[in-house]
């Protein structure tokens, strides 16, 4: 099993530390994505799960530890090498970030024209039937600011997965998005993953959509990974962080009480 | 906007940009006239340049026909050599022919006015006009009007 | 004291961080190879659509006032003297020397140069240069390397025009307006002006103020916070540093070309 062709974690981050200015996001942190499956990472919001993504992806070093991606270490790629190795991931940002300046078919044509050397017509093709699979084939020659919210992430979706990626990392995808966007998008990023045989990765906090399609679940707080296991497992947890988390109660290890003095002291000073 | 119209108008932006250039080399700036392939050098002496300029014009009856290259002191004779670029040689200047050192205006630029002398033979490159008239210079004439007044 | 004294330090320490930042994305800008020369030119080309064609409304328009300005004021105080004659010369030595690239720089920085941070600030903000960047697609090459390129081509062309077109502006208000002899406008003008020393100089001078004020755009871009208040900030921030550094080189410029190199 461990020497199998197909490792069993697809991500493996050991022993991760990451600081941003003065704030420590992540000390030593451990986690392994298994391959082939919907794995979920949520956790209090500026816990740095973008942050997360963003290691994975090389565009973040940590300061200690390493992060393979399909037995590469990441974070020691040259420039060229990382590169090639982004050609096999796909991430979709929280904001879209759709290229203003070009329309629909330029923007999932975008990663097609940079990493391949395909014919206009096999990326005419290519694009097409992306489209079709997000269901925006006809909106193929709208600019960005003609698409509503929820085109423009399934606009995204289609230029993130164009290069058929084998690790597949969405960044808070359900956001904001109305019932019908939201069911739309969790067919097709279950599709994805199964027909495409991808690894996925869904840094969200939306507890009740993730847990719908989620394979495992990761609970990241305080730069570490305070639980971990399979929705089922999540759902019954006793332990106080995780269970604050998925009933989404307002008080427990994460304070409803920004840090203040003691209210009654302060009402009776006030009285004097 | 399509691609074609964009690329157009840089086209003209860039082409306009040239042609104004060229505006500006030939009708503010008179470059045409300062080729010097097509002229020669003659040099003379003075005994006093004023206030004259390298760059200066030099002129045949007020028509400009070329420029002062160099004033250099001799340091024999403690003499001005003034070395002029002639514009072109096509403008003959006889071997007998002056120069003398006038100024614009009143209290204008000082240039070098030529007048042609008459023999047949004419200066070639590097040649020199023999008769010079140096400069007037105001504070000689003020101390010889004095002294005349004196008289 | 202390605190302020820490307060100096810290300041002083992010200023020659940012310098040094700005210094790295210059080079990087000038020497990185692009990826693909095609599309390289392509956005080149658009670039200099949005940098330079679109700047010209407001460099044609203030040209042409300027040269009259400057024409009516020499006009104004020359006739004291008797020496109308010298209006062209006067004109065209103090567009085409300074007026010419220094007005245009202004201008420029104003226009183009805040249009560029706020462009290359919101591509930030909306992750745009973050997901090319994914995309194994180098930001500084596709993006602000065109840009700045745009700008340093584009503003000699402009400060060329802007001398023209205000020169043409002077001779419409001495020569039409005020009854300057045509000819001896443009004739004082010819003798008085050099090519290699005054247009010239001046063409150098936009050559300077593009590179420099160019570079402080895009790299305010690419360096601001990436909210809608950062990028204001970083706009504001363009226009007053390259209004500066344009006003200051100039002085050292001209220092410079007057002292004979």
């Amino acid at each position: 099993m461990i020497n199998d062709a197909h490792h069993e974690n697809y991500v493996s981050i050991c022993n991760v530390s990451f600081q941003r200015g003065d704030r420590t996001i992540f000390s030593d942190l451990n986690l392994q994505i298994p391959t082939g499956k919907i794995s979920a990472i949520m956790g209090p919001s500026g816990t740095g799960k973008t942050t997360l993504l963003r290691l994975i992806g090389g565009q973040l070093k940590p300061e200690q530890g390493s992060i393979v991606v399909k037995s590469q270490e990441i974070n020691k790629l040259s420039r060229e090498e990382l590169l090639k190795a982004r050609r096999e991931m796909g991430l979709m940002f929280q904001s879209n970030a759709l290229f203003t300046g070009l329309n629909v078919f330029e923007n999932v044509a975008f990663p097609l024209r940079v990493h391949t050397s395909f014919t206009e017509q096999m990326i005419a093709d290519i694009v097409s039937m992306k489209l079709e699979a997000v269901g925006l084939r006809g909106a193929i020659d709208l600019m960005p600011n003609e698409l509503s919210g929820g085109m423009s992430r399934r606009v995204a979706l289609a230029r993130a997965t164009v290069l058929d990626p084998k690790l597949m990392m969405y960044d808070e995808p359900f956001t904001g998005q109305d019932p019908i966007s939201l069911g739309i998008l969790l067919k097709l990023i279950k599709e994805l993953n199964t027909n495409l045989q991808m690894t996925t990765i869904i840094v969200s906090h939306d507890v009740a959509e993730v847990m719908q399609i989620a394979d495992y679940v990761f609970i990241v707080g305080n730069g570490k990974v305070l639980g971990q296991g399979t929705p089922a497992e999540m759902a019954v947890s006793e332990q106080a962080d995780v269970k604050q988390f998925i009933k989404g109660l307002p008080d427990g290890p994460v304070p409803f009480q920004y840090p203040a003095p003691d209210y009654i002291d302060e009402l009776i000073e006030g009285k004097n | 906007m399509n691609k074609r119209t964009v690329e157009v108008m840089v086209g003209l932006f860039v082409l306009l940009a040239f042609i104004l250039l060229l505006f500006l080399a030939l009708r503010v700036s008179g470059f045409t006239d300062n080729s010097f392939k097509n002229g020669y050098t003659v040099s003379a002496e003075f005994d006093n340049v004023g206030a004259l300029n390298e760059g200066a014009l030099v002129s045949i009856a007020g028509v400009k026909i070329g420029e002062i290259d160099s004033i250099v002191l001799d340091p024999t004779t403690y003499r001005a050599d003034v070395v002029m670029q002639i514009y072109s040689k096509k403008t003959l200047l006889p071997i007998d022919s002056s120069a003398s050192i006038y100024t614009q205006g009143i209290l204008g630029a000082q240039y070098i006015g030529l007048t042609s002398g008459f023999a047949e033979t004419n200066l070639q490159n590097k040649g020199e006009i023999r008769t010079t008239h140096s400069a007037l210079i105001l504070e000689n004439l003020i101390g010889q009007f004095l002294f005349k007044m004196k008289k | 004291m202390i605190t302020r004294l820490q307060q100096l330090g810290q300041s002083t320490i992010r200023v020659i961080t940012s310098l040094g930042s700005a210094a790295i994305t210059l080079f990087v800008v000038c020497f990185r190879k692009p990826q693909n020369i095609g599309s390289a030119f392509r956005a080149l080309v658009a670039q200099l659509f949005s940098v330079g064609v679109l700047s010209l409304p407001i460099i044609l328009v203030s040209g042409l006032f300027i040269g009259m300005v400057v024409g009516l004021q020499g006009h104004h105080t020359l006739v004291k003297f008797g020496a109308t004659s010298a209006l062209g010369s006067l004109v065209a030595l103090s567009v085409v020397r300074e007026l010419g690239p220094v007005v245009t720089g202004l201008l420029f920085a104003g226009r183009a140069c805040s249009a560029l941070t706020a462009e290359i600030g919101l591509m930030k903000a909306t992750e745009q240069l973050s997901s090319m960047e994914m995309m194994g697609v180098d930001p500084l090459g596709r993006v602000i390397a065109p840009r700045f390129w745009a700008g340093v081509i584009s503003m000699p062309l402009l400060a060329i025009i802007f001398d023209a077109v205000a020169i043409f502006g002077g001779y419409l208000v001495s020569v039409k307006l005020l009854g300057v002899d045509s000819g001896s406008f443009w004739s004082n003008m010819q003798s008085s002006v050099v090519f290699s020393d005054d247009v010239l100089n001046g063409i150098y001078k936009s050559i300077v103020f593009g590179i420099v004020a160019t570079w402080i755009a895009v790299y305010q871009g690419n360096a601001c916070i990436p909210t809608a208040e950062g990028i204001g900030r970083a706009t504001t921030r363009t226009v007053v540093y390259s209004s500066l550094a344009i006003l200051g080189l100039d002085f050292i410029l001209t220092a410079m070309m007057m002292g004979g190199w």
